[in-house]
C-alpha cells in the first residue's frame, strides 16, 4: 500500500487525470439516473468538485483544497492558472468570423448587454454582501457571468482563492439557474424562433446552461443559442479583467 | 499534432505579453486580458492557417484536445481551492448565481419586444 501511495504521488499530475476522469463519468452517471439529464454534467461534476474541494480543507486544513493532501497535489497542477489559461484559448477553435457575421448585430447587442448585466449585478451583490476592493469584487462580477470567466479574471488580478472559489461557485449556480429556468419561462419571455434563441445565448453566455435549457425548451433551437454563447466567456475573459476592472478601481479610488 | 500545438502556443504566449505589458503601462501589477488577446491572434491566425489549406485534421487534434480538456481543469481548479472558507460566504454564491439570471430574464423579454422576433 506504502508503494502504491509513493507512487501516485510522486504522478501526481497522472493521478490527477484518472481522478477527475472518474469523476466526470460519476457525475455524467449521476446527471443522467437521478436528474434525468436536466442539470448539465459538466456543472454537477463542478459542484462535485467544489465539495471535494470543501472536504480536503477539512481535512487538511489548508488552503488549497483537496490538493493540500500530498497525495492528490497532482490537481493543483492539472488546475493551475497555465493549463487553464491554455486551454480557454484553445476554445476558440469552435469559434470563427463566419459564426461571428451569422450572429450578427442581434448577437453582438445580446452579448454586450448580458455580460454588462451580470457583471453589475453581481459586483452590486458583492458591495452588499461586505466586499469592498476593486480585485474580489470584479472577480466576484465576473464569477456572476460564467465560471470560467470568474477564475480568470481572479487569477489575472491575484484574487484570494478564497475569493476565486466563490466565483466559480456562483457561475455554477448560475448554469443550473439558466438550464432550469429556461424551459418554465420560454415562452413568458417570447423565446420561440431562432433569432430570439441567438439573442437569448448571448445574454445568458453560459454555454452548458444555455445548450441545455434550450434543448428542454425546444432541441431545434440549440445551435442558435450556442452561436453566441460561444463568445460570451472569450469576451467576458477580455473585457472583466481589464476595461471593467479599470472603472471598478477608479470608482473605488484605489 | 505538435505544428497545430505550436501555433496555439504562439498565440497564448503572444496574447499574455500583450496583457502584461498593457497591465505595466496602466501602473497595475496583473495580465489584463491576456487571455481575451490571446484568443483574437488565434481566432485570426486559424482563419488565415484555414485559408492556406493548413488547418487539416491531424493540425488541428492538438488544438481540440485542449479544447477538450478545459472542463477537466476547470473541475480539477474547483477541487483545488480553498471552498472551507469560502463557504462562510455561500449565500452571495446563491445569490449572484441567481439573481442576475432572473435579471437578464427580464432584460431579454423587453429585448425580444424591442426588436421584434425576426
Amino acid at each position: 500500500m506504502e508503494e502504491l501511495q509513493q507512487v501516485l504521488e510522486k504522478n501526481g499530475l497522472v493521478f490527477a487525470f484518472f481522478v477527475v476522469g472518474l469523476l466526470t463519468w460519476g457525475a455524467d452517471v449521476l446527471s443522467k439516473k437521478v436528474f434525468a439529464a436536466k442539470i448539465p454534467g459538466s456543472a454537477l461534476a463542478i459542484f462535485l468538485a467544489l465539495g471535494m474541494g470543501y472536504l480536503g480543507g477539512l481535512i487538511a486544513d489548508g488552503e488549497q483544497g483537496l490538493s493540500d493532501l500530498p497525495l492528490f497535489a497532482g490537481l493543483s497542477v492539472l488546475g493551475g492558472g497555465m493549463f487553464r489559461d491554455f486551454a480557454i484559448v484553445a476554445t476558440a477553435a469552435g469559434a470563427s468570423f463566419l459564426l461571428i457575421r451569422k450572429s450578427g448585430w442581434i448577437g453582438f447587442i445580446s452579448l454586450i448587454l448580458g455580460i454588462g448585466v451580470f457583471f453589475l449585478a453581481g459586483v452590486a451583490l458583492a458591495w452588499m454582501m461586505g466586499y469592498r476592493d476593486a480585485v474580489s469584487l470584479c472577480t466576484l462580477g465576473a464569477g456572476a457571468c460564467t465560471y470560467i470567466v470568474g477564475p480568470v479574471t481572479g487569477g489575472a488580478l491575484g484574487a484570494s482563492s478564497e475569493v476565486i472559489a466563490l466565483s466559480i461557485a456562483t457561475g455554477v449556480v448560475k448554469t443550473i439557474a439558466v438550464t432550469i429556468l429556461t424551459p418554465l419561462l420560454a415562452k413568458k419571455i417570447g423565446l420561440e424562433s431562432p433569432g430570439s434563441a441567438m439573442a437569448f445565448g448571448g445574454i445568458m453566455g453560459t454555454s452548458s446552461g444555455v445548450a441545455a435549457g434550450l434543448a428542454a425548451t425546444d432541441p431545434a433551437l440549440v445551435p442558435y443559442g450556442a452561436v453566441t454563447a460561444t463568445f460570451y466567456t472569450g469576451l467576458g475573459c477580455l473585457i472583466c479583467p481589464s476595461l471593467f476592472y479599470l472603472i471598478l478601481s477608479t470608482l473605488l479610488g484605489a | 499534432m505538435i505544428k497545430g500545438l505550436a501555433l496555439l502556443s504562439f498565440c497564448f504566449l503572444s496574447g499574455m505579453w500583450c496583457g502584461s505589458l498593457l497591465g505595466s503601462s496602466l501602473g497595475i501589477d496583473a495580465n489584463v486580458g491576456g487571455v481575451g488577446f490571446a484568443m483574437i491572434f488565434f481566432l485570426l491566425l486559424k482563419e488565415a492557417s484555414v485559408k492556406k489549406g493548413l488547418w487539416n485534421g491531424e493540425f488541428a487534434f492538438g488544438i481540440e484536445f485542449w479544447n477538450k480538456l478545459y472542463i477537466p481543469i476547470v473541475i480539477a481548479m474547483a477541487a483545488s481551492l480553498n471552498v472551507k472558507s469560502a463557504l462562510s460566504s455561500g449565500l452571495l454564491a446563491v445569490l449572484a448565481g441567481l439573481l442576475p439570471v432572473l435579471l437578464a430574464f427580464w432584460v431579454f423579454k423587453v429585448l425580444i419586444k424591442k426588436l421584434g422576433t425576426s
